[in-house]
């Protein structure tokens, strides 16, 4: 990433400000994730208002940043590293966005539970492991981009696959569980959300990643197995 | 969109230095011209591109002192541009220049499209109507100048003097237009319509220009190459040099970071 300031001290201005932006809004995405497995995990649902009220502010500035991103290309024409920038970042926040709402899913899906009286004990642990674990990435991913970090990116990509796995073994448990007792389907059934909505969040992560070694590096690895990430 | 394979040279500098006196301008170019493809020079004032540019058809020869060192190499035929024995104006009519300002001779807009065809000692009005034609449409001008062909060229505006002046290097044929900052006197829409002809040319000649205007240079060409005091740093394709230069100097130089 070029680090030397431009002609134009607006521009840099500009971009600085872009990538605050980024950051205060991955900030947030990052306090509602947290929020939503605290939520899960001590059963407080007060919380749950404050992550849909968090999820507003995150849509906003949303919005906010792609305006700025669609102002730059109008008024400087960003080439070379500058472009890369500008259009990573108007990816970056539609995952970040999305994270997001993955985390007002997993909030709601907490409110559900707790309010029918049905505590997820059993699950606890696993939920909460893999929970952490993205909640890891999505804060490796900021970090990664924060600081234009290719290797951070990549790792934050390589655990994506260990994501997928643990919420794969949840799932076999959930189904197992459900076909011994019956009674624990609607119960079950919001635990599968969460954990979805879950898994989700570290996908939006890696997605985040690979945007931060297109940024860096100029290249594109999505879609093309964990392998362009080692 | 991707160019996927390399095509055909049609001019290639090699090793190529040029003085102004004592001043070295070129240093040791080596660089190819890719048949029917735009290629674009960028570069600071003073870079050396325009310099570059003006040894395809031997312009640094009107004046004394000036010195070429290495070739120019001239395809199909392997002509080295540069060497001693190659008549300048031969060249010219080979290889045409379209300037940074409409430079229109004063004469009838009929007359400086024929200019070119009329030196090269074509005299028969049957063939100069239909060449002086031939070039006005190439030069998407046609239709604005048909009606008034013997009216003097300075009464038209300044894009149409530059589409004219383009007809007027596409009379005789040429293989590679140069182009030296082509619009940098025109308005925006003038411009539209010059680098929209640039396109169509394209199709039927080998197109070498010198832009300031970096968006231009991405827009318009197939390739680029960045110059820098008289070394030529980067070359490759448009694409690639306008979203992930090799060089920190082009990538300095296109972002605008360049004190």
């Amino acid at each position: 990433m070029n680090e030397s300031v431009h002609l134009s001290s607006q521009f840099d201005e500009d971009l600085s400000r872009l990538r605050t932006h980024v950051l205060q809004m991955g900030g947030l995405v990052e306090t509602q994730v947290s929020a939503a497995i605290d939520a899960y995990a001590t059963g407080e649902i007060a919380s749950v208002k404050s992550i849909v009220e968090t999820d507003r502010r995150v849509n906003e500035l949303e919005k906010a940043i792609d305006d700025d991103c669609a102002h730059i290309i109008a008024k400087r024409q960003p080439t070379a590293s500058d472009l890369r920038l500008v259009l990573g970042i108007s990816k970056i926040v539609t995952d970040l966005e999305r994270a997001g709402d993955e985390a007002k899913k997993i909030a709601k899906g907490v409110r559900r539970i707790y309010e029918g009286g049905h505590m997820p004990s059993q699950y606890g642990v696993g939920i909460r492991h893999l929970a952490e674990a993205a909640l890891s990435m999505i804060r490796q991913a900021l970090d990664a981009f924060a600081r234009l970090d290719t290797e951070l990116a990549k790792s934050v990509i390589r655990a994506d696959t260990d994501v997928d796995t643990e919420f794969k073994s949840i799932i076999r448990q959930l189904i197992t569980h459900m076909m011994e007792d019956p009674r624990t389907i609607t119960t079950s059934i919001d635990i599968i959300t969460i954990a979805r909505a879950i898994e989700r969040i570290g996908d939006h992560a890696k997605n985040v990643s690979e945007q931060v070694i297109y940024v860096v590096d100029g290249r594109d690895i999505r879609h093309m197995g964990k392998e362009a990430a080692q | 969109m991707q160019i996927q394979e390399t095509p055909a040279l049609k001019a290639e500098a090699r090793n190529l230095n040029f003085f102004y006196g004592e001043n070295k301008a070129l240093k040791n170019i080596n660089m190819p011209i890719y048949d029917k493809k735009v290629t674009a020079l960028i570069g600071p004032s003073g870079c050396g591109k325009s310099t570059y540019l003006r040894s395809f058809n031997r312009m640094h020869d009107l004046y004394p002192g000036n010195r070429y060192e290495g070739e120019i190499r001239f395809f199909p035929d392997n002509t080295n541009l540069l060497s001693a024995d190659v008549d300048p104006i031969e060249v010219r009519m080979r290889i045409g220049m379209v300037f940074q300002k409409p430079n229109p001779f004063p004469k009838s807009i009929f007359e400086n499209v024929a200019y070119g065809l009329r030196v090269r000692g074509e005299n028969n009005r049957r063939v100069l109507d239909d060449k002086v034609e031939h070039a006005l449409k190439g030069a998407a001008i046609w239709d604005e100048v048909k009606d008034r062909l013997s009216e003097l060229a300075s009464n038209l505006s300044g894009g149409q003097q530059q589409r004219l002046c383009i007809a007027r290097a596409l009379a005789t044929d040429p293989e590679l237009l140069l182009f030296d900052e082509p619009t940098s006197a025109l308005d925006p829409i003038a411009t539209g319509a010059i680098e929209e002809l640039v396109h169509e040319l394209k199709k039927r000649v080998t197109i070498l220009i010198v832009t300031h205007n970096m968006q231009q240079a991405a827009r318009v060409s197939d390739y680029t190459a960045y110059m820098f005091l008289g070394e030529m740093i980067e070359f490759g394709k448009t694409d690639e040099i306008f979203i992930k230069p090799q060089d920190k100097r082009t990538e300095d130089y296109i972002t605008g970071r360049m004190g």
